[in-house]
């Protein structure tokens, strides 16, 4: 990744680039130049406590606010200018903090419209089912009938109905049960698999530890660490650093 | 006079613009001495109009331009405290009794009716309340014109007005400067002076801590809840105190005109003419009610005439006639209107004073 | 994984519990209380007018008139939910519509006067398909030229859409002059069909029939359709929608333009009912229109059809039994409605 200090994998170029990306709401500075690399396949994490600016970042990139300066570069392609509509067709897709999920269209109806041409991938629905079970249960129910867990579910099944070249979730484990928890470190498992990249946002260190690949930690509106999860995982004082606790004690 | 006294007068609110400045000066003068400087009951008329359609637009612009509140319930305000005056004269004589009973009375139903509007609809979203207001506010005038033994129906009542202020009262024998010093002359400087008291009254309101807290409301009203105010209550004050001067307004309307009906008071063409003064003249400025309002009455009186002129020159041309006829200069006002909008968002008092807009 | 496991039930089938946490089937609330309101309201007022024909005719009267006010405002709360415009110049376009159809009905007036019920028909739906057409293109040139520019500013888009409304009225009158202009019924419409006391005027059926027919035809294309479905999932999340890859703002003129079409039909419509076209028909409407969009909650097209004919059984049930308070009936039933949902009967735009 771009730290200084840690090897250079030689990979393929990365897949998104952010390259001094400032963003502001209203008159606050929220981005204050962002450097963030995510390589390409695999699962990428992005930390940080309340406030410093992860869902931001999220949201720069998809387009929903503007980056006042800086560049995003995605797949070879300077997306910063680019319309939301626009971003989500270059083969991005988002989980927002919200799910956003449509409470009065059912599960399906919310699948649907997923598939921008033409019908939803059999094959790809049945798969989907097979790590989110209760969607196939719940396939005619309005959306909103369902349970916070059940609704997550549904916005991430949403978002990878059809392949995409990156997917952009912030904060899936918030509020959920362990029990729900454990299903969806299985479905990323499954997705890691599959070509899509990922980029996670999360707050709970317990749960991307196993999952991600690289980590970045981000604090005032700044990237303030970039590299391998194994290392972050390794160096208890790093994470001390960092994140202000241990591993052991956020579990 | 030092500065700082008419500092104090304006409650430091300055004009801040010498065109401006010498505009004001010269529409108080004319308003001042409107009796002498003319001949007739046409001109004078149109300046009493000025002076309470003056104080009924910044009224508003204290809803609109300051608070950010959308209402379409204030000639209902103008058109109680019209009433107020009315009925009391009509029913109770032509005595200050009776006068001053009929606007006790109309000034509590308008603090009544402001604080239920306000409770129960500022809760809503600004289009809610906006629509709500528009469906109270037209049923009150359809009630108006209903009851027609109470109110005098769709022609309204006319009605006697004290000794005083009857045309008929000398007060001095003899002429000045070709004005009879009657009755007519000192109900002008009533509404004169009681329009000056509450326009400077306004003028104080908006600049005092309160005025300030409802444009920090207005701007960012998340960020003023923040701070620990609570703005339904500034609402609900700002609501009140518009609808009191409304309605104080409409009582001089009435005193003037010795007649009140719902065309002139509650009708919506007031409404509209509320909203084109304040917008063309500068919303959230009050000396833009000044403006706005003068020529806005001015134009509504004698540019009529012109426009008959041109529209008989062209009785030739088949669109060109009609649309400028005089009764089609709403259309003409609300072309103004929506240019306004768009290209002087600050209305003509942001354009004197050289305001960049900010929206 | 599961703490806490009930007992399992003596059924034969496997008890949702043990399923595991979160599988439990989720509360098929349907929200069928609004849904109860008309059928509830008309046998409610039975016992009080007393006489069942004076009952009907009250009734289909209301629903006639009801129907023609959904399709006026259905457009307008659409807008809104989806597009978060409020339009108060939306009377313009019912206005209009009603001007326009003379286009084709005054040359055509041979056919209207015509005793064939067939020629009457046609005339009209022809009116009605030109009033929509105008209205339609009307439509689409203030939404790209008075509204696009005001997107977000509600303060500006209410003054502005005002203004525009004052401007489009005054041009009528340019163009149409400043009278009324009659509309008198077609031929084989006049009048009543007798079912035994009952008296049911012929028109009013009509209202009914192309109400039912425009209900079922949003219905159709919101429920049935790609396009329905992003307008849906727009009105409760435009951002959303745009996240997942359409430009849902270029169905915005879409939308505006179809919703002021069925202003347009709902004018032509009005002025048959009214049987008189006045410049400011649409000015006089909008009160009652946003009454119902504000009482169905705006973005529910449902929430719009009951509350245009709550409102109109209401204005005619309560103008029958006590005349007086039906000048304020419908305010009284809009802040009925508001205490018991202060949303509106449907509120599902997210805002």
């Amino acid at each position: 990744m771009s730290e200084p200090t840690a090897p250079a994998p030689a990979a393929a170029a990365p897949l998104l680039t952010l390259s001094g990306v400032h963003t502001h709401i209203g008159q606050y500075h929220i981005l204050q130049g962002v450097d963030l690399q995510v390589p390409r396949g695999g699962l990428a994490v992005l930390l940080g406590r309340n406030g410093a600016g992860k869902t931001t970042l999220l949201r720069t990139i998809m387009g929903l606010w503007q980056a006042s300066a800086g560049s995003v570069k995605f797949d070879g392609r300077e997306i910063g200018k680019l319309a939301t509509p626009d971003i989500a067709q270059a083969g991005i897709a988002y989980v927002p903090e919200s799910m956003a999920v449509f409470s009065e269209l059912t599960v399906r109806e919310n699948m649907l419209l997923a598939a921008r041409n033409g019908p939803l991938d059999e094959a790809r629905v049945e798969w989907i089912f097979g790590f989110f079970p209760a969607l196939k249960k719940f396939w005619h129910y309005p959306a909103g009938n369902l349970s916070g867990g059940q609704k997550q579910m549904v916005a991430i099944a949403r978002a990878i109905a059809e392949p995409r070249k990156l997917l952009l979730v912030d904060e899936p484990t918030k509020g959920l049960a362990p029990a729900i928890i454990q299903s969806l470190i299985a479905a990323f498992r499954e997705l890691k698999e599959t070509d899509t990249t990922i980029l996670l946002v999360e707050q709970n260190f317990s749960f991307v530890k196993s999952l991600g690949d690289t980590v970045a930690v981000m604090d005032d509106g700044r990237i303030v660490h970039a590299g391998a999860m194994r290392d972050l995982v390794d160096n208890q004082d790093l994470q001390q650093r960092l994140l202000g606790l241990s591993l052991d004690s956020h579990q | 006079m030092s500065i700082s006294v008419v500092n104090r007068l304006f409650s430091g609110d300055l004009p801040r613009s010498r065109a401006l400045g010498a505009a004001l000066v010269l529409i108080f003068l004319g308003l001042a001495l409107a009796p002498f400087l003319t001949a007739g009951a046409r001109p004078l008329n149109t300046a009493a109009t000025i002076c309470i359609y003056i104080v009924l637009v910044a009224s508003y612009d204290l809803l609109l331009g300051y608070s950010g509140i959308v209402s379409f319930a204030h000639t209902m305000f103008f058109g109680i405290g019209a009433y107020g005056i009315g009925l009391g004269l009509s029913s109770a004589g032509p005595t200050w009794s009776g006068a001053l009973v009929g606007l006790v009375l109309a000034l509590l139903l308008t603090i009544v009716l402001a604080l239920i509007v306000g409770l129960f609809a500022l809760r809503v979203r600004a289009i809610f309340y906006a629509m709500i207001t528009l469906a109270v506010a037209s049923s009150f005038a359809v009630l108006a014109s209903q009851l027609s033994d109470f109110t005098g129906g769709e022609d309204g009542k006319t009605f006697s007005v004290p000794e005083l202020l009857s045309p008929g009262f000398r007060l001095i024998e003899n002429d000045i400067a070709g004005r009879a010093i009657d009755g007519k002359l000192v109900t002008y400087y009533i509404v004169f002076f009681g329009c000056l008291a509450l326009f400077l009254f306004l003028l104080r309101l908006v600049n005092s801590p309160f005025g300030r807290v409802l444009q920090a409301i207005r701007e960012n009203e998340f960020r003023a809840e923040a701070l620990g105010y609570r703005t339904v209550l500034y609402r609900i004050w700002a609501n009140v105190l518009a609808a009191l001067v409304a309605a104080l307004a409409g009582a001089l309307m009435a005193l003037w005109l010795r007649y009140v009906g719902p065309k002139t008071m509650l009708g919506f063409e007031v409404m509209t003419d509320i909203l084109l003064i304040v917008v063309i003249g500068g919303m959230g400025t009050m000396y833009g009610a000044v403006i706005g309002a003068t020529l806005f009455i001015l134009a509504q009186n004698y540019l009529k005439t012109l426009m008959a002129d041109s529209a008989s020159a062209l009785t030739g041309i088949p669109f060109l006639a009609e649309a400028l006829h005089p009764d089609r200069w709403m259309l003409w006002l609300g072309v103004l209107f929506v240019l306004s909008i768009y290209f002087f968002p600050t209305g003509i008092v942001g354009k004197l004073r050289g305001n960049r807009a900010q929206h | 994984m599961t703490s806490l496991v009930p007992p399992p039930m003596p059924q034969a089938r496997t008890p949702v519990s043990a399923l595991g946490p979160d599988t439990a089937l989720p509360a098929a609330k349907r929200d069928i209380a609004p849904l109860l309101l008309v059928p509830v309201l008309m046998l409610a007022m039975l016992p009080f007018v007393g006489s069942f024909p004076t009952w009907v005719t009250l009734t289909v009267a209301g629903l006639a008139m009801g129907m023609m006010i959904f399709i006026m405002s259905s457009g307008l709360t659409l807008v809104f939910g989806l597009m978060d415009v409020l339009n108060f110049g939306h009377g313009a376009f019912v206005a209009v519509g009603a001007y326009a159809a003379t286009m084709v009905l005054l040359p055509m007036h041979g056919w209207l006067e015509a005793d064939s019920l067939l020629m009457n028909l046609a005339v009209l739906a022809l009116a009605m398909l030109v009033a929509m057409f105008v209205t339609g293109l009307l439509g689409w040139a203030f939404e790209r030229i008075i509204i696009m520019p005001v997107y977000g500013q509600h303060l500006k888009q209410i003054l502005i859409t005002m203004g525009g409304m004052i401007v489009a009225e005054q041009l009528i009158i340019v163009v149409w002059g400043a009278d009324q202009v009659p509309l008198p019924l077609p031929t084989s419409l006049r009048g009543a069909i007798v079912l035994g006391d009952a008296a049911i005027e012929k028109y009013r059926l009509v209202a009914v029939v192309v109400g039912l027919l425009v209900f079922a035809a949003m219905f159709l294309v919101l429920n049935r359709t790609k396009i329905g479905l992003l307008i849906r999932a727009g009105v409760e999340n435009r951002e959303m929608v745009e996240a997942l890859g359409y430009r849902i703002r270029r169905l915005f003129v879409a939308v505006f333009a179809a919703g002021s079409a069925l202003a347009g039909l709902g004018g032509v419509m009005w002025g048959f009912y009214k049987e008189t076209l006045t410049a400011s028909m649409g000015s006089e409407i909008m009160v009652m229109i946003f009454i119902v969009i504000i009482i169905g909650g705006l973005g529910s097209v449902g929430g719009c059809f009951i509350g245009a004919l709550l409102m109109a059984l209401v204005t005619n049930y309560v103008g029958f039994l006590e005349p007086k308070v039906a000048l304020v009936s419908n305010i009284l039933l809009m802040i009925g409605v508001l205490m018991w949902r202060p949303a509106g009967l449907f509120s599902n735009a997210r805002r």
